[in-house]
C-alpha cells in the first residue's frame, strides 16, 4: 500500500500522462531504450558532444549579454567581458575553450563511427544528419570566429570569404552579397552575428534532434558491429542490451567527469592554450589596410585548409576544399566491405584508415605553418592520401580479407 | 462519374497547381530578405572617389590610401626598378595585362599605369584577398636569387612585380586589380574615377 504522498505524486504523473507523453518518453528513450552492453570508451564523445553544445548555448547567451556587434565597438566589448564584467573572462573562456573542445569531440565521435561502421546501413541517414551537423558547426565556428574583432577575426574571414570569389560567373557577386560591403566591414559582422547567436544555433538544435531520433529508430551501433535486434528474448527486448538509464547515463557520467576535469585544466591554465585555441593576432583590434605576417585558420580548419592550399589553382583549391567535406558525406556508399567494424576488418582497411589517421593530422600540422616549398610538397602528398582513402574504398575494402561476423557480442 | 468516386486527375491538377501557386508566393517574400543582404546604399555611397597628394612620394617609396575600404597602393618607381620590370616578362602569367577585367583600359600597357612612374593598384592579393608585403630588394635570401622587386604574399606564397603582374605557378590567378584613377594635376591624383567620366 502506498503512503499519501507517493499516491499524489502517481495521481499528478498519471493527470500529466493523460495530457503529454512524460512517462512514454521517458520509457521509450531511457529507461527501455536498450543500447548493446558492449558499448566502450569511444562511446562517450556522443553524450559529451551534446554536454558541449548545451555549454555553447549557455555561455553564449550570457556573453550576448554584454557584446556589442558593430565594428567599432566589438573588439572594445571582448576586453569589456574580459576584465569588467563579473566572471566575464570565464564565460568568454568557457565559450572560446568550448570551441575548440567541441571539435574535439566531433572528430574523435566521427573517428569512432569510421573505426566500427556506423555509418553503414541501416544508419546511413544517422550518418547524414552527423555531417550536416559537422557542417553547420564548422560554419558556425567560423562566424563566431569574426566577433571579437581581431586581426585574425577579420583577415580569417577575409580570406574565407574570398573563397567564394573563386566561383566563375557568379563568384564576385556572391561574396559581395556575403559581405554586405566591399571589404570585410560592420555590416559582415553584424550579419554574422545574427547566423552566429539565432540561425546556425537553431538549426543545430532541430538537427541534433534529427540526429537522436533517427539514433533511437535504429539504435546504436558496437564494437563488434552487429544488429542487436536480431537476437531478442520472449518480451521482445535485446538479449545483449541493457536499458540506457540507468546503465548508460551512469557510464557517460563518468565520462563527463573524466572530460570536465580536463577541459577545467585548460580552461584555467591554458585557455588560449599557446595560440591554438585563440591566436595571437586576435588579441590586435582588426586593421583593414595591415595583413598579419601569418594567417592560419583555428585547428580544428587546418586540415582542409592544407587541402586548398595544395592546390595551385584558385577555383580547383575551392572545389578540393569543398570535395574533402562532400566525400565525408559519400562514405555509406563507399565503403562495399561485408563487415561493418574493425575488429573483423582485414590488413588493408587498417592501413588504409591509418594512412587516413597520419594524412589528416599530418593536414591538420601543415596548414598552420607558412607554404613552404616542403610544406607544399608535404601537403599535396597527404591530399592525394586523403581523396585516396576515400575514393579507393570501394575496391579495398571489397578486395579485404574479413573474418566472420560473430553471432553474439563478446 | 458518380458523385462518390475521386477525380484523381483533377486532384493532382489543383495540388500542381496550389503547389506551383506557393513556390511562386515563397520566391516573391524571400527577394526582399536576399536583397536586404546587397551592400546598403550608405555602404555604396562610402565608395566615392578620394583625392590622393604625391608630390611627397620619394623614388622607391610605396604609400597606403584607404579606397571602399580597401588598401590601395602608390608606387613611385625609379629608373632600376622599370628596367628591371621589362626583364621578367617569360616568368609571368600575364605579362601583357589581356586579362580586362583587372585593369582599365588606359592601365593596359607594359607598366599597367597611365604615367611610368607611378604605379596605382589595390594592394589585395588575387588569390584569397590577404595584403601582399612590399619587398622592392633584388634576391634577398628568402624569395629567391631571381627575384627583381615586387610584391609577396605572405598567406599563400603569391609573388607580383613591381606592377602588379602575378609570376606564373604561384596560387594567384591574376594581374593586382588597378583602380580607376586619373591625374588632376602632375601631383595629385582621384582614385575611384576614370579620366574620361570627369
Amino acid at each position: 500500500m502506498l503512503d499519501k504522498a507517493t499516491q499524489r505524486v502517481v495521481e499528478l504523473r498519471d493527470w500529466a500522462d493523460e495530457r503529454f507523453p512524460v512517462t512514454a518518453f521517458w520509457r521509450d528513450h531511457l529507461a527501455r531504450y536498450y543500447a548493446p552492453k558492449n558499448l566502450n570508451f569511444w562511446y562517450f564523445f556522443g553524450s559529451l558532444a551534446l554536454l558541449m553544445l548545451v555549454m555553447q548555448l549557455l555561455t553564449g547567451i550570457f556573453l550576448t549579454m554584454n557584446y556589442k556587434p558593430t565594428a567599432g565597438t566589438a573588439f572594445a566589448s571582448v576586453e569589456y567581458i574580459m576584465r569588467d564584467v563579473n566572471w566575464g573572462w570565464l564565460i568568454r573562456y568557457m565559450h572560446s575553450t568550448g570551441a575548440s573542445f567541441f571539435f574535439i569531440v566531433i572528430y574523435l565521435h566521427m573517428f569512432r563511427a569510421m573505426l566500427y561502421g556506423s555509418y553503414r546501413a541501416p544508419r546511413e541517414l544517422l550518418w547524414l544528419f552527423g555531417m550536416l551537423i559537422f557542417a553547420v558547426l564548422m560554419a558556425e565556428a567560423f562566424m563566431g570566429y569574426l566577433l571579437p574583432w581581431g586581426q585574425m577575426s577579420f583577415w580569417g574571414a577575409q580570406v574565407i570569404i574570398s573563397l567564394f570569389g573563386a566561383i566563375p560567373y557568379i563568384g564576385d557577386e556572391l561574396a559581395l552579397w556575403i559581405r554586405g560591403d566591399f571589404v570585410v566591414a560592420d555590416a559582415t559582422l553584424n550579419r554574422f552575428f545574427a547566423f552566429h547567436v539565432i540561425a546556425f544555433p537553431l538549426l543545430l538544435i532541430g538537427l541534433v534532434m534529427f540526429h537522436m531520433i533517427s539514433l533511437h529508430s535504429v539504435g546504436s551501433n558496437n564494437p563488434d558491429g552487429i544488429e542487436i535486434k536480431k537476437h531478442k528474448d520472449k518480451d521482445g527486448i535485446p538479449l545483449d542490451g541493457i536499458p540506457f538509464h540507468p546503465y548508460y547515463t551512469v557510464k557517460d557520467l563518468i565520462g563527463v567527469v573524466i572530460f570536465l576535469m580536463l577541459f577545467s585544466a585548460v580552461l584555467f591554465y591554458a585557455p588560449e592554450m599557446g595560440g591554438w585555441f585563440l591566436e595571437k593576432d586576435n588579441f590586435v583590434p582588426a586593421n583593414p589596410l595591415k595583413t598579419p605576417e601569418h594567417i592560419a585558420p583555428l585547428w580544428y580548419f587546418t586540415p582542409f585548409y592544407a587541402i586548398l592550399r595544395a592546390v595551385p589553382d584558385k577555383f580547383l583549391g575551392v572545389v578540393a576544399m569543398g570535395a574533402s567535406i562532400a566525400v565525408l558525406f559519400l562514405l555509406p556508399w563507399l565503403d562495399r566491405s561485408p563487415v561493418k567494424s574493425i575488429r573483423q576488418r582485414g590488413a588493408l582497411f587498417k592501413i588504409a584508415l591509418t594512412t587516413f589517421v597520419i594524412s589528416f593530422i599530418g593536414l591538420a600540422y601543415l596548414g598552420t605553418v607558412a607554404a613552404t616549398p616542403i610544406a607544399t610538397l608535404f601537403s599535396r602528398i597527404f591530399s592525394v592520401l586523403y581523396f585516396a582513402f576515400f575514393l579507393l574504398m570501394p575496391i579495398y575494402s571489397k578486395m579485404d580479407k574479413t573474418k566472420p561476423i560473430p553471432e553474439r557480442v563478446t | 462519374m458518380s458523385s462518390n468516386e475521386i477525380d484523381h486527375g483533377r486532384r493532382r491538377m489543383l495540388l500542381a497547381a496550389t503547389a506551383a501557386m506557393g513556390g511562386i508566393g515563397v520566391a516573391y517574400v524571400a527577394t526582399p530578405f536576399v536583397l536586404s543582404m546587397d551592400p546598403s546604399e550608405r555602404a555604396k555611397a562610402a565608395g566615392a572617389p578620394i583625392a590622393v597628394d604625391i608630390s611627397k612620394l620619394r623614388p622607391g617609396q610605396l604609400m597606403t590610401v584607404e579606397w571602399r575600404g580597401k588598401p590601395v597602393w602608390v608606387l613611385r618607381r625609379n629608373e632600376s626598378m622599370l628596367a628591371a620590370m621589362a626583364q621578367i616578362a617569360s616568368q609571368l602569367r600575364d605579362a601583357n595585362s589581356d586579362e580586362l577585367s583587372q585593369q582599365p583600359h588606359y592601365a593596359k600597357n607594359p607598366y599597367r599605369s597611365i604615367n611610368p612612374e607611378y604605379m596605382v593598384m589595390v594592394g589585395i592579393c588575387t588569390h584569397l584577398g590577404c595584403a601582399p608585403t612590399y619587398r622592392p630588394e633584388f634576391a634577398p635570401p628568402d624569395l629567391g636569387p631571381e627575384w627583381k622587386g615586387g610584391f609577396f604574399c605572405p598567406c599563400h606564397g603569391s609573388r607580383y612585380d613591381l606592377a602588379g603582374r602575378v609570376y606564373s605557378g604561384v596560387p594567384a590567378p591574376s594581374n593586382l586589380v588597378v583602380p580607376p584613377y586619373h591625374y588632376v594635376s602632375e601631383t595629385r591624383l582621384s582614385i575611384g574615377i576614370d579620366p574620361e567620366a570627369v
